[in-house]
């Protein structure tokens, strides 16, 4: 590590601080409390110096300094409140204000724009200027992007954010002077990775996004700050709901106050995706089939003629006869829930769900080493990244945007081994191609055997090429190693032993929001939750004061099989597409008693005798666990009449059937407390009174419906789940280990491994009912391409 | 081939091959061509550097940045290549001297850039020639040929064992590039946009290498100083102001033209003697002494010495040797409007108060020139323009505001006398007959 930099003294409006040398200004006056105003300075993106509103008075210097690009100096006098430096910012406002058009009325940044802030903090209420403005008419970039030109102050954010954060470099400046306009790569239009960080970064109203311009006014929505539902990285997304005739419309995403993992960014599915929710072809009522067909039921009638069917079928047939596929983005209290359900309600470990990763492998790589995995936070610092396989620009933008970021900003070394060009590749230290499906081969490599060089070279590698990167990644100290699911099963371990005496740190890549919560809370015929075996039941068969089946049991492919076979008579599927997903007949579904949980009526729903509708991850409460392990708070936000939680379907059902609910959700234990609630609180604010009684255990979980009960358990079951709750409800992450599971045993499946092979514009799950995204993708697909200058 | 003027007042150092057929690389040795930078090479850099110092040689480009102190700034010791760039992007209103040398003794500005480069131990040199100079372009492309084929430039110069190279480029029509950042940004293949500074190009300059970047009259005076000796030099102009520079006589006047003068040459003696008096017999309203961004003199102001310091004394700059004089039939409105008409078209667009000052102020000229001016607008005028200067990411902008400060303070009665709707006094049919519509 280098040495911390030296601290200097400096002086501001009087205050005696010190600050790192080579702090900006605006930053070291920030640490203290005093706002230095600023269009163009963005945290992490290049310097501009353009808008000039940071205009401070420093001692010995006659003109008034940028803060934003002047780095603290030993000594240095600063006055930020000057009346010189007042008058400047205001004159400035006003120069700004000028052709600046006052629609402040309907323009959506109305309420959340930096310039009506700064506008209304500096005054400038007034304007000198009786000349016409220049117009300029306003322009549709993409499905999802407009650009307003007149109210552009061009600040350049978006052109930097793009180019420096995203490494698109679709935007750009054309013109001169006052005919200074920002512009899309392709003329007209825009075309990249369309996730709308410009809009997001612009300080003024100038870009827009296509789903929400127009829509509301930011004062009418309530802010729930969740996590996001697409893929497995877990960025914070704040959801903008408002009051619709069916429960609460969610009108926008976006990461408003930039917290979390992923600060300032979110992708194209993060942002725009999720009007899914409204679809029209979303079911809201459950479905029983009469003679073939879907006829509406009460949840009364569904419920009741579900749980009936399985108490038939476990007293006829046997527990056996029962299989339960669970979800890999249902929460981890939904999914914990749901293999309890499975093994003491029903009685069988017929559990599985579809696996987009050898989490089981990877568990017992990391414990066998005695290795960590990596946070999505370590990836962003790492002094150096391995990456093997995945693409993650299209399947885990996230990951992709801390690595890119990591190198950028901190000149971390980056490894890419992958059959493919990857566009990561343009930040790597070293890329190298291998023959497709040669990853375990390099794995091989790496652990020493030089022979399996021979048949990775095929794709322009060359033998020095391996060599000298395995020699540098033997130097590589504390470094950062993910792999996709190219890498499963005992290759995990090679790789993991490899670079674990380094003091490695691991990811292993699955595909959706909560594809290792799903691993963790032990949707597995051989798993326990947190990768016990039935030998190390005895924990489990205390706390749930129940016996666990000590049967393994079937997968998801032995179940269709069984079906095939008659031997199947009941089929649970919550919030799955195995039909879909692993290619599997679904006439053999024809026999037994299938329930499905789901927004829409999939491939597999199709197949159902009862469908039940279920709400999705920004319509409830819980917690997921991303793809590096990373443990976050779901809020509430969106709500539609009549589906209901996952959570809550699977406590009914075990109701109908007799079974003794406080068994299954350990609800009531909580301590009585104060339940005076803070009224005070506006809307879009957290009511913080609450969230103090949650933080401290102090709201009592009085209901069977509430997850949080199920998330005491799987803390104290779960080994690594026992982070700070305080945390959770405060909406930070907080990491989990696999290093704490002691398990040498865990068994391994990687053919039951089916990766999504996702881009960043389909999803076979979500994206295809979201109607943005769709036409994002229709005019890609159509190519309504104008040829660049 | 420009039209060349004398006078007897005038000292020939720049000019003292003007005329002579020096860009003809023959010629030019014949008149002692490429003698200046052999003796640099046996000087060495430090004695180069001392010698220039010693020559109280000041940048021809504006500022008047001592040139030896600057060359002193390089570091010793690089891990990038160093550069010397020459700043030929002559495009200050009113200037036209650099455009002379270009044509009448390009070999002097090559020279001068390979005695700076030995100064400051680069082994590149890049002569940046405006745009709009395409003809120029094609003389210093020859030149360098014709240097390259003659050995001077390339591989071990001069069998000193020194290796330097020589190119010149063509700028795309900035006036902006003729800031030193932003022509290094231009050469570099990028928007001709000023850079932060710090760093300034001495530590970090062209591709992030340690860069001397002189104007081109100030590179075309070095093999003199070399040739003559830093003192001499020193002793033609006023103390810290060595030697002569090129003034460009421009406007009403009987003999405008390029004359070389010491520096410190009175002002009224320049425009009345050497410019031969106010054209068409009239009278002497105003004189912009240093470009089209210096701030106007009126005429009891002219009785001043032409140096950087007595310039900037009477609260104008000496600039870049643009002496533009006004006579009383002029409006200064009207000049002012055409002023920052150009301003306007060269503002980059960086910053804003640049980009949108020179905008409103347009606009606000615009309409006040043509009668549709209101009595709050000369103090919004000026008000722009103050809150323009030292605001601005780079000196552009103060090169709008200050003329135009100017203007508004020393002649206000004439902005006054366009009120009320009234035509301008000047030019009676350039009033119109509807205002524009205002915003509120």
């Amino acid at each position: 590590m280098a040495d911390a930099p030296k601290l200097v003294n400096i002086t501001v409006n009087g205050k005696k601080t010190t600050a790192p040398a080579g702090t900006l200004l605006i930053e070291a006056c920030k640490q203290i409390g005093i706002e230095v105003p600023s269009f163009c300075y963005y945290p992490g993106l290049s310097l501009q110096g353009a808008c000039r509103m940071c205009l401070v008075e420093i001692e010995k210097m006659p003109k008034l300094q940028t803060a934003c690009t002047t780095p603290v100096a030993e000594g240095m006098v600063v006055n930020t409140e000057s009346e010189k430096v007042v008058q400047s910012r205001k004159a400035m406002l006003e120069i700004v204000l000028a052709n600046h058009p006052l629609d402040c009325p309907v323009c959506d940044a109305g309420g959340e724009c930096e310039l009506q802030d700064m506008t209304y903090t500096y005054g400038a209420a007034e304007s000198k200027f009786i000349d016409i403005k220049s117009h300029r008419d306003e322009q549709q970039w993409s499905p999802v992007v407009f650009f307003d030109r007149p109210r552009c102050i061009l600040c350049y954010r978006c052109v930097r954010v793009c180019g420096e954060g995203m490494d698109v470099w679709a935007l750009g400046v054309q013109n001169r002077g006052q005919g200074s306009v920002i512009a899309p790569n392709k003329q007209d239009h825009l075309e990249c990775e369309e996730c709308g960080m410009c809009i997001d970064i612009c300080p003024v109203g100038a870009l827009t996004s296509g789903s929400y311009r127009y829509k509301t006014r930011p004062w009418e929505m309530n802010h729930v700050g969740t996590v996001c539902t697409h893929c497995g990285d877990g960025c914070l997304t704040t959801v903008g709901v408002r009051r619709s005739d069916t429960g609460m419309e969610i009108v926008r995403c976006d990461n408003r106050d930039k917290s979390g993992i992923n600060g300032d960014f979110l992708c194209v599915k993060g942002r725009y995706a999720f009007d899914f929710a409204a679809n029209q072809e979303r079911i809201t009522q459950p479905l029983i089939k009469r003679d073939g067909k879907f006829v509406p039921a009460t949840w009364t009638q569904a419920i009741e003629l579900v749980a009936d069917k399985f108490k038939q079928v476990v007293q006829k047939d046997g527990p056996q006869a029962i299989g339960v596929i669970g979800s890999n983005r249902t929460t981890n209290e939904e999914n914990y829930l749901l293999q309890k359900f499975a093994r003491l309600v029903l009685g069988t470990n017929n559990i599985d769900h579809h696996r987009t990763a050898d989490f089981p492998a990877f568990a017992k790589a990391i414990s066998e080493n005695k290795a960590r995995t990596a946070s999505m936070r370590d990836v962003f610092e790492a002094p150096a990244v391995l990456l093997i396989g995945n693409d993650p620009t299209e399947q885990h933008p996230l990951l992709a945007w801390q690595i890119r970021n990591n190198v950028r900003l901190h000149r971390s070394k980056f490894y890419i081994v992958n059959s493919q060009a990857i566009k990561l590749r343009r930040q790597a230290t070293q890329f190298v191609q291998i023959p497709t499906g040669a990853e375990a081969r390099f794995v091989d490599f790496l652990s020493g055997n030089d022979a399996a060089a021979g048949t990775l070279t095929q794709a322009g590698a060359s033998n020095e090429n391996l060599s000298q990167l395995r020699d540098a990644l033997k130097g590589e100290q504390n470094l950062v190693v993910i792999f996709g699911s190219e890498l499963r099963g005992a290759d995990i371990s090679a790789l993991v032993k490899f670079a674990a005496p380094q003091n490695a740190k691991f990811i292993c890549l699955g595909d959706y929001a909560n594809s290792r919560g799903a691993a963790d809370m032990g949707l597995f015929p051989d798993l326990l939750p947190g990768y016990a075996t039935f030998a190390g039941a005895a924990r489990y068969q205390q706390e749930w004061g129940a016996d666990v089946p000590a049967l393994v049991g079937m997968d998801l492919k032995q179940m269709f099989g069984a079906a095939r076979d008659g031997k199947l008579k009941a089929l649970y599927v919550v919030g799955s597409n195995p039909v879909s997903r692993y290619a599997l007949d679904p006439f053999v579904l024809q026999a037994p008693f299938v329930v499905v949980q789901d927004m829409f009526m999939t491939e597999t729903a199709i197949a159902a005798d009862v469908i039940l509708p279920a709400a999705f991850a920004y319509e409830k409460s819980g917690t997921f666990t991303s793809t590096c392990g990373d443990l976050q708070m779901l809020r509430k936000a969106g709500d539609v009449v009549s589906v209901k939680s996952d959570f809550e379907i699977v406590v009914r059902i075990a109701e109908k059937m007799g079974y003794d609910v406080r068994k299954l959700v350990p609800f009531g234990k909580g301590l009585r407390a104060d339940m005076g609630q803070s009224r005070g609180a506006q809307s879009g604010e957290a009511d913080r009174h609450s969230v103090w009684l949650q933080a401290r255990g102090l709201e009592p979980k009085v209901s069977p419906f509430d997850p949080l009960a199920t998330l005491d358990e799987i803390q104290r079951l779960i080994p690594g789940y026992d982070v700070s709750q305080i945390n959770l409800v405060s909406g930070n992450d907080e990491h989990t280990q696999l290093v704490q599971i002691q398990n040498a045993s865990i068994p391994s499946h990687p053919e039951l491994v089916v990766p999504s092979n996702d881009t960043l514009f389909t999803s076979g799950t979500l994206g295809r009912y979201s109607t943005v995204l769709n036409s994002v993708m229709e005019r890609r697909a159509t190519g309504k391409e104008v040829a660049a200058d | 081939m420009a039209y060349l003027v004398s006078h007897p007042d005038e000292v020939k150092v720049i000019s003292s091959r003007f005329g002579k057929g020096a860009a003809d690389i023959d010629r030019y040795l014949e008149l002692d061509g490429y003698k200046a930078v052999q003796m640099a090479l046996q000087m060495g850099s430090e004695a180069v550097i001392n010698e220039v110092k010693a020559s109280n040689l000041r940048g021809r480009g504006g500022a008047g940045f001592p040139t030896g102190m600057k060359w002193s700034f390089v570091p010793k010791e690089s891990a990038k290549p160093k550069y010397v760039l020459c700043n030929g992007d002559e495009s200050e209103p009113g200037t036209c001297k650099d455009r002379l040398i270009f044509e009448h003794d390009p070999h002097a500005v090559i020279e001068g850039a390979m005695i700076a480069a030995i100064a400051v131990n680069a082994h590149k040199a890049y002569i940046y020639i405006r745009g709009e100079y395409r003809y120029l372009l094609e003389i210093m492309q020859k030149s360098i040929a014709d240097v390259y084929a003659r050995g001077f430039a390339g591989k071990n110069i001069f069998g000193s064992g020194y290796d330097l190279d020589v190119y010149w480029h063509g700028g795309a029509g900035a006036y902006e590039v003729g800031e030193e950042s932003a022509l290094m940004e231009s050469l570099e293949g990028k928007r001709g946009v000023p850079r932060i500074r710090p760093p300034f190009p001495a530590v970090v300059g062209l591709w992030g290498g340690p860069t001397v970047i002189n104007n081109a009259e100030t590179l075309a005076s070095v093999p003199h100083i070399i040739m003559m000796g830093g003192q001499k030099y020193a002793d033609i102009g006023t103390p810290k102001n060595g030697g002569t520079r090129l003034f460009c006589l421009s406007g009403h006047l009987e003999k405008p033209g390029v004359y070389e003068l010491p520096m410190g040459y009175n002002l009224k003696k320049m425009i009345y003697e050497v410019g031969g008096g106010i054209s068409n017999g009239r009278k002497l309203k105003a004189v912009v002494p240093g470009g089209s961004s210096t701030p106007v003199l009126t005429a009891d102001e002219i009785d001043i010495a032409m140096d950087f310091d007595s310039v900037a004394k009477a609260g104008s700059m000496l600039g870049s040797g643009g002496v533009v004089v006004i006579d009383d039939a002029t409006c200064i409105v009207k000049f002012a409007l055409r002023t920052m008409q150009f301003y306007r078209h060269e503002s980059c667009g960086w910053c804003i108060p640049c980009r949108e000052g020179t905008d409103w102020l347009n606009k606000t000229l615009t309409r006040f020139h043509a009668g549709g001016g209101l009595a709050k607008d000369i103090d919004n005028i000026r008000y722009l323009a103050e809150n323009m200067l030292g605001r601005t990411f780079c000196p552009l902008g103060d090169a709008a505001a200050m003329p135009t400060i100017g203007f508004v303070k020393k002649f206000r009665e004439e902005f006054e006398a366009h009120l009320e709707g009234k035509p301008c006094p000047f030019e009676k049919h350039g009033a119109i007959s509807q205002l524009p519509v205002m915003s509120h």
